[in-house]
């Protein structure tokens, strides 16, 4: 990537256009739509989705071998396949990996593809603070999994508790990975969760009122809010950590008088929303799938957007039920108990309504179908083994026992997972223009049900007989050995499952290249907007932003009832469908900074650990991208090709400038990262653009106007 | 969470642009934005100052007259740099004004003197630091330095990308490039400072003035 000086003279613009030099140097705009280049610079809230469900799926493959690899460990009793030490890092950077890499993007995939296209927007809000929330993200995970080569990973568990992750306890170098990775996710996350509560509440197209929004676009606006104010109370508690191991503070220093609870109650109140932040996204995919599959619309709507939005506050006030083992006082251990059982109460309002809205309706049972009715089933039961660990005195017999792993992977694998594989299954052919296959997707969900119910299954028992987590190895003759092999059994069978996954997407891909069928825009008869455009999606989403009148719009365009009062359809979704034609819609130019920024935070966070050189370096590199970021034209002129820029834009980006830099207090690291940029872009999509060429500067500055 | 009338055109008008330049809420995506962003910070500075709360009366080690806040703060000294950060308020207020009535010239001037405040500001917290640390009182000291250094050293980057950005404005304001139609960029950033702020007046409240 070369810097280019642009030269300050500017293509010829109509007249009335404010035309003034560009401030700084930028790189030549990106052209490329097809290419590895073009996935570089994209900001196209689509191609950003697939490349989070990409990265996801990666990490999900590292830390899936991890836990075969522990599961190897633990297959028979006394085994020293390698070090206790080698294993706490193994179940670190699973849990690590699996919660913040795999389970947090895949959630922030299909809300960045799909959100969008739900409410009819042609893109989020700020579509260049997305491409820099998923480098970021990117560049954060493998930083954090560098550090298996540079001195081993982080060993203090996923919640890391301090004093014990202090340099004393952990001397390497893997829990500063751990601070520094998390803290630049996280600063990631919260700049994609500013960026789509912004663009679920602006950007929704005309008549689609709150309460007509899709359910999945609910859960996604409820995450993203649990997101962006958990998302602090962690990076303070990564900050006292990293100042503690780095610079020598006091934090967690228990001989200098420090509290070790400081710690659990920073990590709980972010790590207890966090528990609704991985599950609502799936939760929301199912109260997509379902209503599709038994053609019924969703059984009361505003009980299940209320049960979110319950479960989103609730969900703050039952931190502490991880800590009734630490001494935290009868009354608070009283109170968060009974905060922990109401807390059931939205969650199971929600099972009901899945399940009454597949009651007597016409069911389909598709690979999407069952992968939902598996989170169903699974999640209930992790569910109820959730409402045990209410009870503070059997809880206190389970805190760190294999009950706990039981549990959270009933809920997070059978809930979070499986509901993602659904979505995957569900929303392929919108992604990709083909099917994935049914039959082997069937293969799929019945080998990965049995795999994971022989895993995590036996884990109940264990826990209750008393087998203790984290521990490499266990004794024979306690009666560990047979439900540990039969966990590992299933853990392998998990993995031949995922297996057949990849397998089924390269057999669908090679059918589908042999003889190519496009699914249709809607194959499923689906009934939100999404399936409204063309599969695979054109880049500028919608031809003409639809009108929404009611919940389920685009099933209403499909179907009304007769005369009798029967609902029959009255056109196929092909035909109410838009054809795909993007004349005159005017998407903004791709850009490399959100890539320059992404790189630069790295770059600061090696440095903090191995050399401050570095890390000065890339704090100037992150001043000096924050500026570019700041400064760049949504636009670039070049770009507009015939349909013409109506005088709109040229400076735009400088309007904005002053919000723009706020990316540079990234480079003390500080949540502000992304955060802003607020107005660094005035991007041109949405809200704006339309068809007619002849509207007035329609397709920027909801900032400030336009020059 | 206002779900106000969606403007524009909405009964059968797909045809036509739907809402040209509103947005859902009524509220553009930068000032929302930065609302959220401003939300998302409230419980950075609350972790903080909690942290800080419970850790304040905590420190067991370094010397004996150095765990003690009360001994260190010159409160005379910070209320006056207080002061003039709070000041920098009403002039940030006057700027965001003068770009609202279109005076340019006016609007450059306060967001001048706005960042010079700050920059006062950041000056006596600077000579502030020193001083502590002349005392004895350094970042490793014992749990007090930590906690207090982090805390008020948060703030004071808050302030310090703050004055980045007025500076950031008043070049561009030079260059006619902050116009009356950028008005809501210098409103969005008022929020940003007078949030830092208020943030200041609870630091100041808890950190120095409650004993």
């Amino acid at each position: 990537m070369a810097i280019v000086e642009r030269p300050t003279t500017l293509p010829e613009l109509p007249p009335g256009a404010a035309v003034t030099p560009r401030p700084l140097g930028v790189f030549t705009r990106p052209q490329a739509t097809t290419g590895w280049r073009s996935w570089l610079t994209t900001i196209d809230h689509k191609r950003i989705g697939v490349l989070y469900g990409g990265a996801a799926m990666f990490f999900f493959l590292l830390g899936g071998v991890e836990a075969l690899v522990i599961r190897a460990q633990l297959a028979a009793p006394g085994q020293q396949l390698y070090s206790a030490d080698l294993y706490n890092q193994l179940f670190t950077m699973h849990g690590v990996t699996m919660i913040f890499l795999v389970v947090i993007p895949l959630g922030a995939a299909f809300m960045n593809y799909v959100m969008p296209l739900q409410i009819g927007a042609r893109d989020v809000a700020f579509p260049r603070l997305n491409a820099f929330s998923f480098w970021l993200f990117l560049g954060g995970g493998l930083f954090l999994n560098t550090s298996w080569f540079l001195g081993g990973g982080a060993d203090g568990g996923w919640f890391a508790y301090a004093p014990n992750t202090g340099v004393v306890f952990s001397p390497g170098h893997g829990m500063d990975f751990y601070a520094l990775g998390l803290q630049m996710t996280g600063i990631a996350s919260l700049a994609g969760a500013i960026n789509l509560v912004v663009t679920v509440l602006n950007m929704r197209a005309p008549g689609m009122t709150l309460m007509k929004m899709p359910v999945f676009t609910w859960m996604g606006l409820v995450t993203q809010l649990l997101l962006v104010f958990a998302l602090p109370v962690i990076s303070v508690a990564l900050f006292l950590l990293t100042f503690d191991r780095l610079f020598d503070a006091n934090f967690f220093n228990v001989s200098a008088g420090a509290d070790p609870l400081l710690w659990e109650h920073l990590f709980w109140i972010f790590g207890h929303p966090e528990v609704y932040i991985l599950i609502l996204p799936a939760f929301g995919i199912v109260s997509e799938i379902i209503p599709v599959f038994s053609r019924k619309p969703i059984f009361g709507y505003p009980f299940m957007i209320f049960s979110g939005i319950a479960i989103g506050f609730m969900g703050w006030g039952v931190w502490a039920h991880h800590m009734f083992a630490s001494g935290i006082g009868p009354i608070s251990v009283a109170a968060f108990s009974l905060s922990t059982m109401f807390i059931a109460v939205p969650t199971g309002v929600k099972i009901l309504n899945w399940m009454a809205t597949m009651w007597g309706g016409k069911l389909r049972f598709t690979t999407p179908m069952l992968f939902a009715v598996g989170l169903v089933t699974m999640f209930t039961i992790g569910g109820l083994s959730g409402v045990t660990h209410a009870v503070a005195p059997a809880d206190t017999q389970q805190t760190d026992t294999y009950y706990i792993v039981a549990h959270f992977h009933y809920v997070l694998f059978g809930g979070a997972l499986m509901g993602f594989l659904g979505g995957m299954y569900f929303w392929w052919p919108k992604v990709f223009g083909f099917m994935l296959s049914d039959r082997i997707g069937k293969w799929h969900f019945w080998l990965i049900l049995i795999g994971f119910n022989l895993t995590f299954g036996p884990m109940h028992i264990l826990g209750l007989q008393g087998m203790p987590r984290r521990m490499h190895t266990y004794i024979a003759d306690y009666g560990f050995e047979f439900w540990n092999m039969v966990a590992t059994i299933g853990s392998f069978l998990i993995a031949v499952a995922m297996l057949v996954l990849v397998a089924n997407i390269l057999v669908s891909w090679r059918a589908h290249r042999r003889n190519p069928v496009n699914p249709g825009p809607d194959p499923w008869d689906a009934r939100s907007l999404e399936w409204m455009v063309q599969s695979p999606v054109p880049p500028h989403n919608f031809d003409t932003v639809p009108t929404v009148s009611h919940l389920d719009e685009f099933w209403h365009r499909k179907y009304q009832e007769n005369a009798d009062g029967k609902v029959v359809r009255i056109a196929t979704g092909a035909e109410v469908a838009q054809p795909g034609d993007g004349t005159g819609v005017h998407m903004p130019s791709p850009s490399y900074w959100p890539l320059v920024l992404a790189v630069a935070l790295p770059t600061i966070a090696y440095g903090l650990i191995f050399n401050l050189g570095i890390a000065a370096a890339g704090g100037v590199l992150v001043i000096l991208a924050g500026f570019g970021f700041g400064y760049e034209p949504s636009d670039d002129p070049e770009a507009h090709g015939p349909h013409g820029p109506s005088g709109d834009g040229h400076d735009d980006g400088d309007a904005h400038a002053g919000d723009g830099h706020e990316d540079e207090p990234a480079s003390e690291g500080e949540a502000d990262g992304g955060a802003d940029a607020a107005g660094g872009e005035a991007e041109a999509v949405g809200v704006g653009s339309t068809a007619s060429a002849s509207d007035e500067p329609a397709t920027e500055g909801r900032g400030g106007g336009d020059g | 969470m206002a779900d106000t009338a969606i403007h524009g055109p909405v009964a059968g008008e797909t045809e036509h642009g739907p809402h040209s330049h509103a947005t859902s809420t009524g509220i553009s995506n930068e000032k929302l934005a930065m609302w959220v962003f401003l939300g998302s910070d409230c419980l950075l500075f609350g972790a903080l100052i909690s942290t800080y709360l419970l850790l304040r009366h905590r420190s067991i080690s370094g010397p004996v007259e150095l765990r003690d806040p009360a001994n260190i703060f010159d409160i005379p000294f910070t209320s006056v740099s207080s002061f003039v950060l709070l000041f920098s308020s009403l002039t940030m207020a006057l700027a965001v004004g003068a770009i609202h009535r279109g005076d340019v010239r006016r609007c450059r001037v306060f967001l001048c003197t706005t960042a010079l405040l700050g920059s006062v500001f950041i000056g006596g917290q600077v000579y502030e630091f020193t001083s502590f640390v002349r005392e004895g009182l350094g970042y490793t000291t014992n749990i007090l330095g930590s906690a207090f250094y982090t805390l008020t050293g948060f703030h004071g980057v808050h302030v310090s990308v703050g004055i980045m950005f007025l500076m950031a404005m008043f070049v561009m304001s030079l260059r006619g490039r902050l116009g009356p139609d950028r008005a809501e960029t210098v409103e969005i950033f008022g929020l940003y400072w007078h949030f830092v702020d208020i943030v200041w007046i609870l630091i100041f409240t808890i950190v120095y003035l409650i004993p």
